[in-house]
């Protein structure tokens, strides 16, 4: 019913209008008709409404730099944020003042010489000399623009200095978890046959590979059970080929990565994975892996003033030392509730706007007490692997005690 | 005529682009809440009780992002434009080949309609961005708009292509062999070297989009792994390795900065006659706008790296494209001093079309000026897929371009259609629109700058944003507003076309050749012989001259120099 009346009210409106046009056409033929040009008068006052705007224009510019100003970005967390910072207001300036100055003479220009049937307009053609001042002026502007910001640039994304903390951050459809190098400082090798429940990352180990190759082998088995009562070219036999297909050539991959060096295999039996939030020292540089299980995500560290894109089939890298805590940034922004986040920063499907990562940044020692409570990757995956090893053990000391 | 069928064309799906703005504006000014708007015109599946679904919220982007910039700006700009004044202007009877320009179009309307036939799919439109990167894209497992709606934008987009070649292929043959006696190529107005070079452009960097979208098809429909490595998705490994996102990427902006200036320079051609012809003064410094207009197109080939600085490719790219993108803010500068000088000492007519330009101007200026700060590969770190690149582009293309189309609608209308367009509606519908416009791009630099993301379904979900969610609300009211005003320009339009007061040939005292075109229209443009020409367009307020212009098919009188000549 409302939708109705709206439709006829708008058709009412659109036929009220075009009375009152024939109303004023007519009215004005009486008055010797509109001419085909504007007016004095109308040029006048729509000179004058170009100035009004300008001035308008730049009270709103002042009043959102005073109104919003003080919720953009607080002070850069990361060493480079702050030259990062520093360049960009160098830019805002510039620009600012070109924003400011072409716009007063644009419509004080438009204001100013607005049409009067005295006035004559100045033929000026061209002018080398002006062509050549303003190609020239941009010209060393914009080169001192490129020259501060790639050196910005280059000192950015140079590698990452020894030492730094590799952590590796693995977006999928919809969340982060971030992995630690563990104890011998090194991200266990990792291939995306390998993902399961229990194995989110796809890291290669000996206890993930058996884990995963049982794990297909059973279903292998399963499969072709249900294959067996399936009946003869039917969908279900279709589909369950093409599965079954699918898996043994899985399967087939993953026994590949078991030619795979040991030291290779062994290097992500102490990665650590967290999920929901993860701890980084201050002061430290981190080195910040990215790969990606799905789709294209990027990981906007937008308080470090960092951001990389995360791609499947590719690992990218950017690194930085953070240099506030995050009890420090909570002082500062007056804000107990205050935390970092890493949120994904490319169009990744329908909760994209809802795909984020706790960074705590600590203090160096607080980090070590952390990293030293989290599980290892081989105690998560299978504490079965534990007790075999334990198992072994005892039954090594019982034969010696019995030596002995 | 064909340009009529562009425009329209255009408008129409113009206006569909703009009605899903307003929606999903609604969603993003006030999030979460229920408007009946939204289940009246998406539905209890994709809007229950009236709440946007987060599916169709991406669609909505993304179809509208399409349509702006495919549908209106380039089909719509371009093939309004060129097909109407270039033939007029150069003096010819018809464009070269009449049977390609209507086939030219007949794909532009099979391309639209099949763009909105995938409104109506059960699984929606596309919806990975305009962009429409893979593997989003290429995989329907990871967002329902990837399936069928994703392989009718892919059909939809190929006919698109198809179009813009037949249409430039014909542009350019046209202006090289059918420019009439004494049009040598620097009497041309700049209206038709920008529709030119434009034409050029598009027929260098069309076929690479094209090639972007055949191998996602074959990604999506044949099993290959052009853009495909390493994904597990719905619980299940692909088998597709070896390919790569970041190709898809390179293929795809490679027109993709290209067609910002394809967009663009139809747009400053326009403006350089309107001003020029509503100031009563020759454009300040014709070679120097030329020589921008070719500058411009060279560079636009070489900078489309600006963006994809952070996909991971090797940092040194990242350094060259910074340059090249920097550098191409030198002719832009140039152009927009040029504007400003014409203006000085002119006499300017503020007719609605030269409101219109004067607009384009200082949005050209106010966009650009945000180009340079994203060109900065550094700060583009922060920037990059925030608000701050959506303010950037949309003051860009949907202030400068749109205005500038504006413009010539109002300015050619008498051509068009023998009458004028009511000037106060026209001057109504440019202050709404001008004022609404930067009211919706200007605030959203500064939710750049506080770094929320673009493409985000609702800025609600992290408290660190909260304190900008009234910036969302104002942004909203102002695109709404401007959005209901576009409907007086409608009217006015269609009004006009009817009862609008009937022009005299040349109402605007301009000296291009369209404007000694008979009012009413003629197969073959003029009654007898072709116009010769012997000046440049620009005679405007020439001194020694009665009246304050002189047509390009005056004779020169004796010792008078062609204004045009001698630099």
């Amino acid at each position: 019913m409302m939708t109705i009346l709206i439709i006829l009210a708008v058709l009412l409106a659109i036929l009220t209008i075009g009375q009152l046009l024939r109303v004023f056409e007519a009215s004005s033929k009486l008055n010797g008709g509109t001419s085909l040009l504007p007016t004095v008068a109308e040029n006048k006052y729509q000179g004058r409404s170009m100035f009004i705007f300008m001035l308008g224009f730049f009270a709103f510019f002042i009043w959102c730099m005073v109104e919003y100003g003080p919720y953009l970005l607080p002070e850069a967390a990361s060493e480079h944020g702050v030259l990062l910072d520093r360049l960009l207001n160098f830019n805002f300036a510039i620009i600012t003042l070109v924003f400011v100055i072409t716009h007063a003479i644009l419509f004080y220009f438009a204001m100013k010489y607005a049409y009067h049937p005295e006035r004559k307009a100045y033929y000026f053609t061209h002018s080398n000399k002006l062509e050549l001042l303003w190609t020239i002026v941009p010209a060393i502007f914009l080169a001192v623009i490129i020259v501060y910001g790639l050196s910005a640039w280059i000192s950015i994304t140079d590698d990452a200095p020894e030492g730094s903390l590799t952590i590796e951050l693995y977006p999928k459809q919809f969340d982060w978890t971030a992995r630690y190098s563990g104890e011998d400082a090194q991200l266990g090798a990792s291939n995306y046959n390998m993902i399961s429940g229990t194995n989110p990352l796809g890291l290669i180990t000996d206890g993930s590979l058996d884990q995963m190759m049982s794990e297909l082998e059973a279903e292998i088995a399963e499969i072709k059970v249900d294959l067996e009562s399936a009946p003869v070219d039917g969908m279900k036999q279709e589909d369950l080929t093409e599965t079954l297909g699918k898996r043994e050539r899985q399967l087939n991959r993953v026994r590949g990565f078991r030619s795979f060096e040991a030291a290779n295999r062994a290097s992500g039996n102490d990665d650590i994975l967290v999920k929901t939030e993860f701890y980084i020292p201050v002061g430290r540089e981190i080195d910040f892996k990215f790969r990606s299980r799905d789709v294209i995500h990027s990981a906007y560290f937008p308080h470090f003033r960092a951001q990389m894109n995360c791609v499947p089939g590719m690992v990218t890298q950017f690194h930085f030392k953070p240099t506030i805590t995050t009890a420090q940034m909570k002082a500062k922004t007056q804000n107990d509730d205050f935390d970092y986040l890493v949120l994904c920063n490319k169009i990744c499907g329908a909760a994209h706007y809802n795909m984020s990562i706790v960074i705590k940044v600590v203090e160096e020692d607080e980090y070590n007490a952390w990293i030293a409570e989290q599980k290892t990757f081989s105690e998560t995956i299978s504490p079965a692997d534990e007790s075999e090893e334990t198992a072994s053990i005892v039954s090594e000391d019982a034969i010696s005690m019995i030596e002995e | 005529m064909i340009s009529k069928q562009f425009l329209i064309t255009g408008m129409t799906m113009a206006v569909i682009g703009m009605i899903m703005s307003t929606l999903f504006r609604l969603q993003l000014g006030w999030q979460g809440e229920s408007f009946a708007i939204l289940n009246f015109f998406l539905g209890d599946k994709w809007a229950p009780d009236g709440i946007l679904d987060p599916n169709m919220y991406l669609a909505l982007v993304t179809i509208h992002g399409t349509i702006m910039v495919f549908f209106l700006l380039t089909g719509g700009l371009s093939g309004t434009f060129a097909n109407l004044l270039i033939p007029l202007q150069i003096g010819a009877r018809d464009m070269a080949s009449g049977f390609i320009n209507l086939l030219s179009y007949w794909f532009f309307l099979a391309s639209s309609v099949i763009m909105i036939s995938s409104l109506f799919v059960e699984t929606g439109p596309a919806s990975g961005g305009w962009t429409v990167y893979p593997p989003l894209s290429a995989l329907p497992q990871a967002m329902p708009g990837s399936g069928m709606g994703m392989t009718l934008w892919l059909v939809s987009m190929s006919l698109f292509v198809v179009s813009s070649l037949l249409g430039g292929l014909n542009y350019v043959v046209t202006v090289i062999n059918l420019r009439t006696k004494g049009m040598t190529m620097t009497r041309l107005p700049l209206s038709v070297w920008a529709l030119f070079v434009t034409a050029v452009i598009g027929v260098l960097s069309f076929p690479v989009l094209f090639s972007a979208a055949l191998l996602l098809i074959f990604d999506r429909m044949f099993g290959t792994a052009f853009y495909l490595s390493d994904i597990h998705i719905a619980g299940e490994v692909l088998e597709a390795t070896g390919g790569s996102p970041i190709l898809y990427e390179h293929l795809f902006w490679f027109l993709g900065h290209p067609e910002v200036y394809i967009v663009l320079l139809p747009a400053l051609g326009i403006t350089s006659e309107v001003i020029a012809t509503n100031a009563r003064k020759p454009i300040f410094g014709y070679r120097a706008m030329i020589g921008s207009i070719l500058a411009i197109a060279f560079l636009s080939f070489i900078v489309w790296g600006h963006h994809m600085f952070l996909t991971g490719m090797n940092p040194f790219l990242g350094s060259v494209f910074t340059f090249t993108t920097l550098l191409i803010a030198i002719p832009s500068a140039v152009k927009a001093f040029n504007y400003i000088t014409t203006l000085w000492k002119g006499n300017v007519r503020l007719t609605p079309a030269m409101l219109f330009s004067i607009g384009m101007v200082s949005t050209f200026i106010s966009g650009g000026v945000t180009g340079i700060i994203l060109a900065d590969s550094a700060l583009d770190i922060n920037l990059h897929d925030t608000y701050f690149v959506v303010a950037h582009f949309h003051i860009v293309m949907g202030l400068s371009a749109v205005l500038a189309m504006f413009a010539g609608v109002y300015h050619w209308f008498p051509k068009m259609y023998g009458r004028m367009m009511n000037r106060k509606m026209g001057y109504v519908h440019f202050w709404v629109t001008f004022i609404c416009a930067y009211g919706v791009f200007f605030p959203q630099h500064f939710l750049g700058l506080a770094g929320i993301p673009r493409r985000y379904y609702t800025n609600s979900e992290f408290p660190i944003f909260d304190d900008l969610l009234g910036l969302n609300e104002l942004v909203s009211v102002f695109a709404i507003i401007g959005a209901m005003v576009q409907f007086l320009f409608i009217f006015n339009f269609f009004y006009s076309m009817r009862r609008g007061q009937r022009a005299t040939q040349n109402p605007w005292g301009s000296n291009t050749l369209e404007w000694t075109t008979p009012v009413e229209h003629v197969h073959g443009n003029w009654y007898g012989a072709l116009p010769t020409v012997h000046r440049w367009p620009y005679d405007y307020s020439k001194p020694g001259k009665e009246q304050d212009f002189v047509p390009q098919d005056v004779p020169l009188e004796e010792d008078e120099m062609d204004g045009g000549e001698g630099h």
